[in-house]
């Protein structure tokens, strides 16, 4: 464009320009124009990322991350505007950029890569012929153009990259899709590297490979990196500084370490307790919610705005938002009572320290699976106490039995052969990776879904396949709680009257007031419709619902996949509350591995159609366990690639029609025997069954690779130097 | 889900101008005081014939001149707005109770039942309304029951796909699941549960339908199959003076700016009301 | 995609038959006595008996609707009663006559309504928008023979442009022939546009605001760069369903437009063969328009998923 003599001072490093390298945030803030006058998103946010570094942002939704991260690449709706503050990347204002230099600056120096990584590509358009176009852009020939198209998509670790630059963005899964977008990020050398939610909708083990590339290229290009998230095991991993952002304000900031191990400010340590821990059990703790939500943009806000859900806040809170405090080297913290905060570390698995072995403050405080043995114990006992008083109260056999349960598709099985037994009282973990079939199995459990072979007992009756055939009673004992809280009540009731309608059809002797009192749900909401209600609040109606006849039975798909932390983290204590106090039991299906781990008292594994391994949760998580739930709770732990342990690198083995289906993505397939003989189920200790032509020593156990190989750790490197 | 969806700022709603709701239901609301009111309106009788001012111009005795029979071009006007309004409410109405009941049935009923109902009202869609309003018309004479049932009848089947499109999107939400998992009895699940949330797509339908029920009463009658011929009518009016088109202008513009008038007027009330069910 | 194309075709027949049955029937309801009718009030018994005989209408209904079924797929027509002509000429000589009116005005809409439908998307909730929009939504809503004679008034009377007929004299030049065919084709377009424009607006705006417009402008294109390369496919594709609903309004229209326009069409001919009750006209007619909407629609669809990849190679991901 016309910015040819600009463009040398745009891509230079900065110190010629004065500035300071990497990324310079100052006092930014960012309005909308609404309905009701201006309303402020961020509010005087500062920050600093050297080249090299990684930055987190985390929070809440509604906090600002979103706007935060547009408002770095000028690139806000049309309705927003940026009020204040300064952005400076090598030296670059970017805010004071003419549209032509902006075009020229994003084009050389700026990279971003959004959550739905499907949507940030043309869906009609070959994926070569787009990064083609990137490299048109910097002024490469056509022919150079297509040329650089399959050394680009190798770089991001793609198979074939001639074959995947002829398809579609439709024709690739999420994960390939992803790596196409961080290709079309590679295309120059950015200087700003902006990472909104990169992983969030992927499956564990992609998430995983996903990082690890991301981990690798980040030293590669040397840029200033952001990464915004609502998963603080994800950023305390991988940023080496971690900023708080609470209703648009920047309530903590210090390093990654500091700030999740041994957070200065309330919000940050509620935020941190209420994330469940990978093989903490619900006998263990319970989860803490943030009570309330974060004021909305516009909202007229005095005094620290958290100050209205904080337990330590008094009137000078109410009265005077606080200033920036040191709470250390690098630390700042915007609270009145930092003092007031127990100055010990929150008991969350969140930092790589916490895998180096006993000794350092933080496994005192949270037990983690690296440490053999003490998440099985503690959930061992807790599981005997749990499982057994209800189960004893009804001595005829397991509550719920599924012999045989087959259902296709078309001509796909979805869920083929399972069996699976649910005592009283007892809750069931489900996990798998998205299309391993667990929805399709709770809803043959349920009665919703299609009919196909199998049986369903419940105490010892054969149930009918569709729920229309079930009998009053056993639509009574069989209730679920669906994912998307959104979809799952009616608009045009009220809760009152959904809630009644409940009551009537379930014959339960309770009122609405009362149901929905032990659900947690505020009195003035029973004649609220659910559009005016949250996410949490609306999955605590259906909870309510589900409850309303007394059921034996309540399936869980996923209910807390779509809420906040803060918010997850009051529905799990909810639906661990009522489980005490009626006994009831769970199918719990959820591809978290922590959340499934807290709730279950059981956890089932499930692999294309076929339950892998089903045992105590402990025993599940900890093992010896099966190479696929290797692979999960090495992803879920940890998120950095491990030498030898990145699924990515198994060199594909043949899937055919008979032997394991984890046989081609599988580490330890042995080759000739897995491909073609399908693998026994065997026994593990008590009630403990993994299919696998393992033997007992050659199974993975522990946390493979994660709690002992040297990952490329930022946290874990800097656990060397005092802290 | 995450912070994308709470925070990126709601896209300023599209001003829906109240003007555009204003100004159309004040035209519509106009023509329907002069439907039932115009023998007192109207300073000639429409069927007074006064061969000695035969194609007056527009001037001072006759605000919008006269015809070949010299009869009134204004009073004519506004007696050809009674028709149109007679046929298209009542055509209306019929098509959107009928084809909601089709649509809610088939679509909250499924299987093999909606299978058949959908390929016939597939068939129908593509069958040209126009074809079928000509053949009934002239199978079953000129009425205006006539006209409300063709009318109506070649709309049941847009009404239908398009509720039966909204009832399956509902059934398919979880709250319909857990009342089939209550056991609630399916009258039930239609009614109490999938009815309340597909009103919306009712009342866009109701209105879109009032607007294409106009227009099809209006060129029905400009084809000849409406009301009988000297009937001030709209379109008959068109029609018949078309033929002196160079001579008077006036008497085919009148009725043809009435029914342009009209339409226009439902079509901007509609669009505003569209735009806020739709929004809420 | 073979098999969706096969499925389809499958479908014409059985909906054809469909709509013959409905035709036939429709037609021999028609009351009063058709060859009575035909020959008038004064015609003696006899003769009408004889012309009853000759016409088949002695004969049971489901013979005679074979017998027609078979007559029109074997292209035996049958001839008018009305003209004594061949039913078969007639109507294919005025479904050229009418294609030669659609084609132009279809000709004329497609650029009109997808540019408008562009700047308005583009332009989304600013003026130019506001205008097309709305001017769109009020044109669409007017019936074609209401603009069809505003048109006439301003163009033929007081402008004296265009002519009045869209009929030219025999052995008048092509160029005449446009001119007096352009009154007519502007007021189906003038129907037609704002539907269509509608449409490309929304799947603009939808394309505008979709993260891979942001991220592509985020990668230092300029918006035109990214309304060129990217927008304008993806807000066109949708669009192809659209021209085809269209396209059967268009064919309507021509009904009303000829009888206005004395254009010797075949929607002019439905009607005439309606109203003067020529059955074999009417029924060939009738059919003859059914299968040319069925085709339309097949068309559009089958363009719709030609030219979008995620229905074209299907949906699954690998």
């Amino acid at each position: 464009m016309t910015t040819a003599g600009n463009g040398g001072g745009v891509e230079g490093p900065a110190a010629g320009n004065g500035g300071t390298a990497g990324l310079s945030v100052e006092g930014l803030s960012v309005a909308y124009r609404t309905g009701r006058g201006a309303a402020t998103a961020v509010d005087g946010v500062s920050f600093h990322v050297a080249p090299g570094e990684t930055y987190g942002i985390v929070g809440e939704s509604g906090c600002g991350k979103t706007t935060l991260s547009r408002a770095l690449g000028r690139h806000l709706p049309r309705n927003g505007a940026v009020t204040g503050g300064r952005v400076r990347v090598d030296g670059v204002e970017v805010l004071d950029l003419a549209p032509a230099d902006l075009r020229s600056w994003r084009a050389a120096s700026l990279a971003v890569v959004h959550q739905d990584a499907g949507g940030s590509l043309d869906p009609t358009m070959r994926v070569g012929a787009q990064l083609a176009e990137i490299f048109r852009l910097r002024g490469l020939s056509r022919a150079a153009a297509r040329a650089e198209v399959p050394r680009l998509l190798a770089r991001v670790r793609l198979p074939d990259p001639v074959s995947i630059a002829r398809r579609y963005p439709h024709q690739l899964s999420g994960g390939q899709q992803q790596r196409v977008v961080i290709a079309a990020a590679l295309t120059a050398r950015p200087r700003l590297l902006v990472l909104d939610e990169p992983t969030t909708g992927l499956d564990a083990t992609v998430e995983r490979e996903i990082l690890d590339l991301i981990w690798g290229l980040r030293s590669e290009i040397g840029a200033a990196v952001v990464l915004i998230s609502h998963d603080l095991g994800l950023v305390g991993r991988l940023c080496d500084r971690v900023g708080v952002l609470y209703a648009g304000r920047m309530a903590e900031e210090g390093p990654a370490r500091d700030v999740l191990t041994r957070p200065r400010h309330p919000y940050t340590a509620a935020l941190l307790a209420a994330v469940p821990r990978l093989g903490e059990s619900r006998h263990a703790r319970a989860l803490t919610a943030i009570p309330g939500h974060p004021p909305v943009p516009g909202e007229q806000v005095t005094g620290c705005p958290f100050a209205p859900r904080c337990a330590f806040a008094d009137d000078l809170c109410a009265e005077s938002a606080p200033l920036p405090e040191a709470a250390g080297a690098e630390h700042e913290v915007r609270c009145h009572h930092v003092d007031r905060l127990p100055d010990r570390p929150v008991p969350v698995d969140v930092a790589a320290p916490s895998r180096t072995g006993p000794g350092t403050p933080v496994d005192v405080a949270a037990p983690s699976l690296a440490e053999a043995g003490t998440p099985v114990d503690v959930a061992a006992p807790s599981l005997a106490e749990a499982g057994t008083p209800p189960g004893e109260a009804v001595p005829g056999g397991p509550l719920l039995e599924v012999r045989g349960l087959t259902r296709r598709y078309g001509r796909t099985t979805v869920v083929d052969d399972v069996d699976l037994t649910i005592g009283h009282g007892e809750v069931l973990g489900l996990v798998g990776e998205s299309g391993s079939g667990k929805t399709t199995l709770a809803r043959a459990v349920t009665g919703l879904g299609t009919r196909g072979p199998g049986t369903i007992r419940l105490d010892g009756q054969v149930l009918p396949a569709g729920v229309g055939r079930r009998d009053a009673r056993a639509r009574r004992r069989v209730q679920m709680v669906f994912q998307s809280p959104d979809a799952s009540l009616n608009p045009s009731h009220t809760v009152r009257a959904i809630l009644a309608r409940a009551l009537r059809s379930l014959r339960g002797s309770s009122s609405p007031q009362e149901l929905g009192a032990r659900a947690g749900l505020a009195a003035h909401l029973l004649d609220s419709r659910p559009g005016r209600l949250s996410g949490g609040q609306k999955q605590r109606v259906a909870i309510a619902r589900a409850f309303a006849g007394d059921p034996g039975l309540v399936v869980c798909d996923e209910p807390v996949s779509a809420l906040d932390v803060s918010v997850q983290a009051g529905v799990l204590r909810l639906l661990a509350d009522r489980q005490r106090t009626s006994g009831t039991s769970y199918l719990f299906i959820s591809h978290d591995l922590a959340v499934v781990g807290y709730l279950a008292d059981r956890v089932a594994v499930m692999y294309r159609g076929q339950i892998v391994e089903e045992g105590p949760a402990g025993q599940v998580l900890h093992g010896p366990h099966h190479p696929y739930t290797a692979s999960l709770v090495a992803a879920s732990l940890a998120r950095l690639g491990e030498p030898g342990g990145d699924p990515g690198t198994v060199p594909p083995g043949r899937s055919g029609a008979t032997g394991c289906r984890f046989a081609a993505r599988c580490p330890q397939r042995i080759d000739g025997l897995c491909d073609t003989e399908d693998p026994p189920v065997r026994t593990e200790g008590s009630g403990h069954t993994i299919r696998c032509h393992l033997g007992t020593g050659d199974l993975p156990r522990g946390t493979p690779g994660a709690a002992t190989g040297a990952a490329p750790d930022p946290a874990k490197q800097k656990e060397d130097s005092p802290a | 889900m995450s912070a994308a969806t709470v925070l990126a700022p709601r896209r300023a709603t599209r001003p829906r101008v109240p003007v555009a709701l204003a100004a159309g239901t004040a035209i519509v609301a106009a023509w329907v005081v002069v439907a039932l009111f115009w023998p007192h309106l109207a300073p000639y009788d429409p069927e007074l014939q006064d061969p000695l001012h035969r194609f007056a111009a527009p001037g001072a005795g006759h605000w919008l001149g006269t015809d070949q029979f010299g009869r009134d071009t204004f009073s004519r006007m506004l007696a050809g707005a009674r028709p149109v309004l007679l046929v298209a409410p009542p055509a209306t109405a019929l098509a959107v109770v009928a084809g909601t009941l089709v649509g809610l049935v088939a679509g909250s009923r499924g299987g093999l039942a909606d299978e058949i109902v959908m390929r016939v009202l597939d068939a129908l869609v593509v069958f040209p309304a126009i074809i079928a309003a000509v053949l009934f018309v002239a199978l079953a004479g000129r009425s205006v029951t006539v006209l409300v049932l063709v009318i109506a009848g070649s709309f049941v089947p847009i009404v239908a796909r398009s509720v039966r499109a909204a009832t399956l999107v509902e059934r398919e939400r979880s709250y319909v699941e857990a009342a089939r998992l209550r056991g609630e009895p399916s009258w039930s699940l239609m009614v109490r549960e999938i009815f309340p949330n597909v009103v919306t797509t009712v009342l866009v339908e109701a209105t879109s339908r009032f607007g294409d029920a106009i227009f099809a009463a209006a060129t029905l009658s400009f084809l000849g199959l409406g009301q009988p011929p000297g009937s001030p009518d709209w379109g008959a009016s068109v029609s018949d003076n078309r033929l002196w088109l160079q001579l008077a202008p006036w008497t085919v513009l009148a009725p043809a700016l009435a029914i342009a008038s009209l339409v226009v007027g439902v079509a901007l009330a509609a669009d505003s009301l569209r735009g806020r069910w739709e929004a809420s | 995609m073979r098999r969706f194309l096969l499925r389809r075709l499958a479908a014409i027949p059985l909906t054809l038959l469909a709509v013959s049955v409905l035709i036939f029937t429709a037609t021999e309801l028609i009351p009063g006595d058709v060859a009575r009718t035909i020959l008038g009030r004064e015609a003696g018994d006899a003769a009408v008996a004889r012309l009853r005989a000759e016409l088949g209408l002695d004969r049971p209904i489901m013979t005679r609707y074979f017998g027609w079924l078979r007559g029109f797929v074997t292209g035996q027509w049958g001839d008018s009663t009305l003209l004594r002509v061949p039913v078969r000429d007639l109507v294919l000589t005025r479904l050229g006559d009418s294609l030669i009116l659609g084609a132009l005005a279809f000709a004329l809409l497609v650029p009109v309504a997808l540019t408008l439908g562009l700047v308005a998307g583009v332009n989304h909730d600013r003026p130019a928008d506001r205008i097309i929009s709305v001017a769109g939504l009020t044109l669409g809503a007017i019936p074609e023979f209401v603009t069809g004679v505003i048109l006439l008034v301003v163009f033929a009377v007081r402008l004296r442009w265009f002519p009045a007929s869209a009929q030219a004299p025999d052995g008048a030049s092509p160029l005449t022939r446009l001119g007096h065919l352009l009154l007519p084709a502007l007021s189906l377009v003038l129907l037609c546009t704002g539907y269509v424009a509608r449409h490309v607006r929304a799947s603009t705006v939808n394309a505008v605001e979709s993260p891979y417009a942001q991220a592509i402008e985020l990668r230092g294109f300029t918006r035109g760069q990214v309304v060129r390369r990217h927008v304008l496919r993806n807000s066109t594709i949708p669009a192809t369903s659209a021209l085809g609903v269209q396209l059967q309004f268009l064919l309507g229209g021509l009904v009303a437009v000829e009888l206005l326009y004395n254009y010797p069409g075949v929607g002019a001919l439905l009607l005439r063969s309606a109203v003067e009750k020529d059955l074999p006209t009417l029924q060939a007619t009738a059919m003859v328009l059914g299968v040319l909407y069925m085709l339309i629609v097949l068309a559009a669809d089958l363009a719709y998923r030609l030219l979008d990849p995620r229905v074209r190679l299907g949906a699954g991901a690998s």
